[in-house]
């Protein structure tokens, strides 16, 4: 009992910050989409050809920034879900299998050329896509906010769980002694 | 609304009156040379007002004088018309001109050798080259600012120098031709049937109210009555033809139209017409003939207008624009003033959009462009069409004028649209609800049947004779006569729906896809150009005006994209056309659909850079022994000076096996001297000057290259190929400046970056497994395309190899970079000289077509609808601006659309293509198309709006896609789905009819068919063998083509030629061109007998069955029987006899339309050729693939599901 406990204690509270990281991460990401959907309110008019270069740099720049978190978050969000599992969290597993298959049709769907894994820039303008990758984020910060504050109340009720059988048994023992 | 209607339709007059005149002149210009002929019947019909004002017109040179006519039309009320919705694209042109040298100077720096692309270094020495050449051109902004100039019509005429001499010709027509404008507005209210047949698609029709404005004033209300005269030049086309034939065919003259029709035409204007006719139907002739005309030095035609032919330019520009096409250069003199801006570019040509007059100038773009050589052709036949189904319709009762005016409409429709186009067509055209949209608009005059005639549903397993007699014409948008006239023509701007539907639940309820075709920057017959200091744009969406912006008073225009109310400003109330003021309605933008702006200085942060053009050769052994390398310096070689440029040009050469090869061209030395980089993996620049050298100061050394190239790699025993190295020096060669790489490879690059390896295995082609590997197998060189892209580098990929060379890999240094796709499979000098003479030909038009550098392009919608897919060769910069590093005449673009916002409150959705890129003169431009479509709320109207071809051609983009991301088996299943959904979401919700077997709506019955085809295709088919690149090549193809090369390549054209007769021929010029009826592509409709051709778009095949006519055979092919016709034979002979002379005209008719000239293949009945062409008789069953019926049953089955 007590050792379940303790692990739940500990994946609580390392989950916590670790999705406080996630949290972060997709804001970055939204963070970019954003920048980059924004770019045609620039007043300044693209169609200057000087502007093309910039902001074709400006693209790869951000699609290879949210490459690079991509392999990162998967991995990480599968880490936990092995370690869900090995704690015997089902029901915090079962919250996040959904998700873990969504990231694998993911990964494994992706354009098949190369070394890319996902936005790639010269597709990642098409409002569709864009669209998508915008709500995906949004619906992921969602998640993984509202993950945040159930790991926390699991952290806190574990640790009021693990504290109190503590508490009675030094009683218990109290008791005995006296 | 009735009361705006009648304003607008006064306006629309006016309108109609230039676009009109501009139609039916684009034609003769094309025709050049049978306007001559004709030119002496002017005279005689004499038209009397347009005589008078022409005269008048003349004169003035510039401003001076304000056209009293003008007075007649006082459109206050556009705006009822229409009411949009914007979007919100700001493009502001708040970059400072000064700020571009700096910004120039600061991007030009060169890189030293070592670093990677990213980085760039300036160095004073490569500073220094680009500086010289940009100060020039930048200079020149300054020069639009000129307040003098408000703008000139530029008129391109297709065809160069052989127009020009018709024009002067036309251009007295053209002045009396004014009239033909006239028709327009007058006739269309009154007539109800004439909206119909309307002219739509008058896209052409912009072109025309520059013009228009002048000759509104008198020449409309004075020709409406009875004056053909100023309906000829519309009508012309048809008439000559008409006058042409023998009286009792009446029909050749347009082929299409049906005979009774046009007796009746005739009868009613015989002796008007005659005159019109001639000129029209010269312009159609000569364009069918001319098409292949493409001369760049087009300049020097324009010259050649005779003064006199000037001031009809003039008068005709404004009467008549079409005319002023041709006389452009005349123009020019008169024009004084402007003339400086455009000095550079065309030269004389030019000159028309300077001139504060507002003469409209026939743009000789084209000309000044050097490069293009318009399919105008094409346009005279579809006018030919179009103008058919008015006769058929309605007209006959009517009076002449009225008729006239759609002939008149038709002519300009002609000129935009390929000649596919139908009088059947118009049949099925769907005019749906009248009732709303025709009120709401005012004017609208929409015949009922027609709409009926769309939705009337068709049995497909009962009727077996679907396919029109004509090639199949775009359907027409159910819109008010004035905005038909006014439309985009459907050649450049297609919608897949013609009604769009109010809601995204509505189309979601039609199963239909949503979309745009755009063929943004092809060659126009005619184009309004305008100079203007202020370019007059939406404040909150920067929309650009057009003809469909209403205006609520004089000092203020409503967007119709966004519906912000804009203050009209000053300058914009003076019309240059005109020469009156206050009459902001009747500017060249507001007439005309399709307009071209010069921009100023505002639109640039760097000067326009030059063209330039860098070439890079594969010299390993493989290519030499091939022979492409004589082929191409020989072509280079004579097409140097019609290279699109101007003094600037810079050309540099580049070739590669297994190490790079540089080339000094400096002038001073005395021989081109070869700089070899053999540090593959570590490329750098040997010298940073004198490799691209200006084509004008080297031009000697140029030629001592090109003839010693291939003497010096004759030897060569090199097998390897370092491609990838060869465009990463290519790219830093150029990324000062931008320009165009094209990279002739002959096989898969085997040396340093961007090696590919082999993926093929031949045994698994026919695999029904999928097909896999049609993606690229790195990314280098999409890294490569985006680099490029960038830098405005554009590059274009020429693969000539008989082996795998990984199309799906290299294409991506293409598609992303917006260049263009060659492939020629098995080129080689022995054993294939046919494809090497097509390589030939399609390099000479690759070489001297018109080309735009660094250019982007946007499309903006009505507030509600959204663009979220892009289809074509570009990088997407952002949801709605597309980045062309350079732009051609012979690409095309689709999109697809969602509608996001409800559109109830509106009728009307338009959308905006706008297009900026730097001319071969150093200019910067603003082509900018505008479409306009009614908004329906009935699933009916949506079915009868729906657009076939469209639909085709946009549902194979997304299949490819799909293909791509997805698998071949996916997408085959989507294409059946989309059918499947589409008939079964009609049956269950349209047609309230309980038949067994599967209904279709008339304008969906061909859908079943195409899909077919589609499926087909190289690009989609499975189960035969197929070569994986050339399934990645015809893949490409549908991704860039424009609709029309397309649809042919989709659905070939099958002519039975042995029994073709007289009946409903064209006449062209001198020359009878027949017009065999289309034939199912079925193995049924050929015989033993019979002798068939099949056009296929860029092949034509001429299949002799084996019990041909030994007369037919000797006639033609000039062989005694069909046992002795030579198996590979690519040309027919030219005989004598009149069967040959109808066959060859026939063949030059169809090449026409096409900028890129087609092959000819002679299947004989016994031969192995014969496969190549039985795969295309797609409706009947092949080994793998369902033949039609049993695709309609399946497809019914599917739907009982």
């Amino acid at each position: 009992m007590v050792s379940t406990q303790i692990d739940r204690d500990r994946v609580g509270r390392g989950r916590s910050w670790i999705f406080s990281d996630r949290c972060i991460y997709h804001q970055t990401q939204i963070i970019a989409f954003d920048e980059l959907c924004t770019d045609f309110k620039n007043p300044i008019d693209q169609s200057n050809p000087t502007r093309a270069r910039e902001r074709i740099l400006n693209i790869e720049r951000i699609c290879n920034l949210l490459r690079k978190l991509v392999v990162p978050e998967y991995s990480i969000h599968g880490l936990f879900c092995l370690m869900f599992m090995c704690a015997g969290e089902w029901v915090t597993l079962g919250l996040n299998i959904p998700l873990l298959f969504y990231h694998l049709w993911r990964f494994f769907h992706r354009p098949a050329d190369g070394s890319e894994v996902m936005y790639d820039p010269v597709s990642v303008m098409n409002a569709d896509i864009l669209n998508y990758c915008q709500k995906e984020s949004w619906c992921k910060l969602g998640f993984y906010l509202l993950s945040f504050f159930y790991y926390l109340y699991s952290m806190v009720y574990a640790l009021t769980m693990f504290c109190s059988p503590q508490i009675f048994g030094w009683r218990d023992e109290h008791r005995r002694t006296l | 609304m009735s009361a705006p209607g009648c304003t607008s339709i006064d306006t629309s007059l006016g309108y109609s009156l230039n676009s009109t005149p501009n139609g039916g002149v684009a034609p003769p210009y094309q025709n050049g040379p049978e306007g001559q002929t004709y030119p002496s019947t002017y005279p005689s019909t004499g038209y009397c007002g347009a005589g008078p004002q022409q005269q008048g017109y003349p004169t003035i040179p510039g401003h001076c004088a304000p056209a009293p006519q003008k007075a007649h039309i006082t459109n206050n009320d556009h705006s009822a018309y229409y009411h949009q919705n914007s979007h919100q694209q700001l493009l502001q042109p708040t970059a400072a001109p000064t700020v571009a040298p700096s910004a120039y100077g600061a991007t030009q720096g060169s890189h030293p050798p070592s670093q990677p692309y990213g980085t760039t270094t300036t160095l004073p020495t490569s500073a220094a080259l680009p500086n010289p050449q940009h100060a020039p051109s930048f200079q020149q902004p300054a020069s639009y600012a000129q307040p003098g100039a408000y703008y000139g019509q530029q008129q391109y005429p297709t065809s160069q120098a052989q127009h020009h001499p018709q024009q002067p010709n036309l251009v007295l027509a053209p002045p009396s031709g004014p009239g033909a404008p006239l028709y327009p507005i007058v006739s269309y209210p009154s007539v109800p049937g004439s909206s119909q047949y309307g002219t739509l698609r008058s896209s052409q029709a912009p072109t025309g109210p520059a013009a228009v404005p002048n000759l509104m004033g008198a020449p409309l209300h004075q020709y409406p009555p009875g004056n053909y005269t100023s309906h000829p030049a519309s009508t012309a086309a048809v008439p000559l033809g008409y006058r042409m034939a023998p009286p009792g065919q009446p029909a050749t003259v347009n082929g299409q139209v049906q005979a009774s029709v046009l007796q009746h035409y005739d009868q009613s204007h015989q002796a008007p017409m005659t005159h019109d006719h001639c000129g029209l139907g010269v312009t159609h002739n000569t364009g069918g003939a001319d098409g292949d005309i493409p001369p760049l030095g087009i300049p020097s035609t324009s010259v050649n207008s005779s003064p006199g032919h000037q001031q009809g330019m003039h008068y005709g520009y404004v009467a008549n624009s079409g005319a002023s096409s041709s006389n452009a250069a005349a123009n020019v003199a008169p024009s004084s003033s402007s003339s400086d801006d455009d000095d550079e570019e065309a030269g004389g040509d030019s000159s028309s959009t300077t001139t504060g007059s507002a003469s409209p100038v026939p743009n000789s773009y084209d000309s000044l462009e050097g490069g293009s050589y318009p399919e105008f052709s094409n346009p005279p036949s579809a006018d030919m069409p179009k103008q058919a189904p008015p006769f058929g319709y309605g007209y006959p009762s009517m009076q002449p004028a009225y008729q006239q005016r759609p002939v008149s409409r038709t002519d300009s429709s002609p000129s935009h649209s390929g000649y596919n186009q139908t009088g059947y067509q118009h049949l099925p055209q769907p005019f749906p609800n009248m009732s709303q949209l025709s009120a709401a608009l005012g004017g609208l005059s929409g015949v009922p049947e027609l709409e009926v005639e769309a939705l009337r549903p068709v049995n497909l397993l009962q009727e077996r004779n679907l396919l029109p007699h004509r090639p199949l014409d775009a359907p027409e948008p159910n819109l008010s006569a004035d905005l038909k006239k006014a439309n985009c023509s459907p050649d450049t701007f297609r919608c897949t729906l013609n009604n769009i539907p109010q809601t995204q639940a509505l189309l979601n309820k039609a199963r239909l896809p949503l979309g745009l075709l755009l063929h943004p920057f092809r060659d126009l017959a005619q184009l309004p150009v305008i100079t203007s200091n202020t370019i007059v744009r939406c404040r909150s969406c920067r929309t650009y005006i057009n003809p469909f912006v209403s205006f609520l008073d004089q000092k203020r225009w409503k967007c119709n994209l966004c519906y912000r109310v804009n203050d009209v400003p000053d300058e914009f109330m003076y019309n240059p056309v005109t020469r009156s003021y206050g009459e902001p309605q009747k500017r060249p933008e507001v007439q005309n659909s399709t307009v071209e702006f010069i921009a100023s200085s505002d639109y640039m942060l760097r000067p326009p850079q030059p063209a330039v053009y860098l070439f890079l050769l594969d010299v390993s052994h493989n290519a030499v022994e091939g022979g492409y390398l004589n082929v191409f310096c020989h072509t280079l070689l004579e097409n140097l000076d019609k290279m699109p440029g101007d003094t600037r040009t810079r050309v540099g050469f580049i070739t590669f096996n297994s190490t790079i090869h540089f080339y000094n061209l400096h002038e001073s030395l005395s021989q081109p001297q070869m700089l070899v980089v053999s540090d593959i993996d570590d490329i750098f620049i040997p010298t940073h000057d004198s490799l691209l050298v200006n084509l004008k100061e080297s031009r000697a050394l140029v030629r001592v290259l090109l003839t010693s190239l291939h003497s010096m790699f004759s030897q060569t025993r090199e097998t390897h190929n370092a491609l990838g190295p060869a465009l990463q020096a290519a790219y830093k060669l150029m990324s000062p400046t931008g320009g165009r790489v094209s990279v002739f490879q002959t096989q898969l690059p085997t040396l340093g970056a961007g090696l590919l390896q082999s993926r093929e295995d031949p045994n698994q082609r026919s695999s029904a497994k999928g097909v896999k590997h049609l993606g690229p197998a790195t990314d280098f060189y999409k890294k490569l395309a985006l680099d490029c892209s960038g830098q405005q580098i554009g590059v274009d990929l020429f693969l000539l190899s008989s082996q795998y060379s990984d199309l799906a890999s290299l294409a991506c240094v293409s598609k992303y970079s917006a260049g263009s796709i060659f492939y020629y499979p098995s080129l080689h000098h022995v054993h294939n000289p046919a494809q090497l003479d097509k390589f030939q030909k399609d390099l000479e038009r690759y070489l001297t077509r018109k080309i735009g550098f660094e250019a982007v392009m946007r499309i903006r919608c009505t507030k509600g609808l959204s663009i979220h897919t892009f289809h074509g060769n570009f990088f997407v910069r952002s949801t709605d601006l597309l980045s062309l590093a350079n732009v051609n005449p012979d690409s095309g673009f689709a999109m697809q659309m969602s509608i996001e916002e409800s559109l109830a409150d509106t009728s009307l959705a338009c959308f905006q293509a706008a297009l900026l890129y730097t001319s071969s003169k150093g200019k910067r431009r603003i082509r900018v198309h505008t479409l306009c479509l009614p908004v329906v709320s009935q699933l009916s109207d949506v079915y009868a709006g729906a657009d076939v071809q469209a639909i085709t051609c946009l549902l194979a983009n997304m299949a490819i896609d799909r293909s791509i991301s997805s698998s071949l088996a996916d997408a085959r299943d989507a294409l059946v789905n989309a059918v499947v959904d589409s008939l079964s979401a009609y049956k269950n919700t349209v047609s309230n009819i309980q038949q067994s077997g599967l209904i279709a709506p008339a304008a969906l019955c061909l859908f079943p068919l195409y899909v077919l085809a589609l499926l087909k295709q190289k690009a989609l088919r499975i189960g035969t063998s197929t070569k994986l690149d050339e399934r990645v090549f015809a893949m490409c193809e549908f991704k860039s083509q424009p609709l029309q090369q397309i649809m042919r390549m989709v659905h070939p054209d099958l002519y039975r030629l042995d029994t073709m007769s007289d009946q409903g021929a064209l006449h062209l010029n001198d020359c009878i061109v027949p017009q065999p009826h289309l034939l199912h592509l079925t193995a049924e409709k050929l015989t033993r007998e019979g002798a068939f051709l099949m056009d296929c778009g860029s092949v034509f095949y001429l299949w002799i069955g084996k019990c041909c006519n030994d007369m037919f055979i000797r006639e033609v092919l000039g062989c005694p029987n069909h046992a002795s016709i030579p198996p590979n034979m690519t040309q027919i002979p030219e005989l004598e006899t009149p069967l040959s002379e109808r066959l060859r005209a026939l063949l030059a008719w169809l090449q026409d339309s096409r900028t890129f000239s087609s092959t000819l293949h002679v299947v004989k009945d016994d031969a192995s050729a014969k496969t190549s062409f039985f795969q295309h008789l797609v409706e009947d069953r092949s080994e793998s693939a369902l033949s039609y019926y049993e695709f309609l049953l399946h497809i019914q089955q599917q739907m009982s599901k």
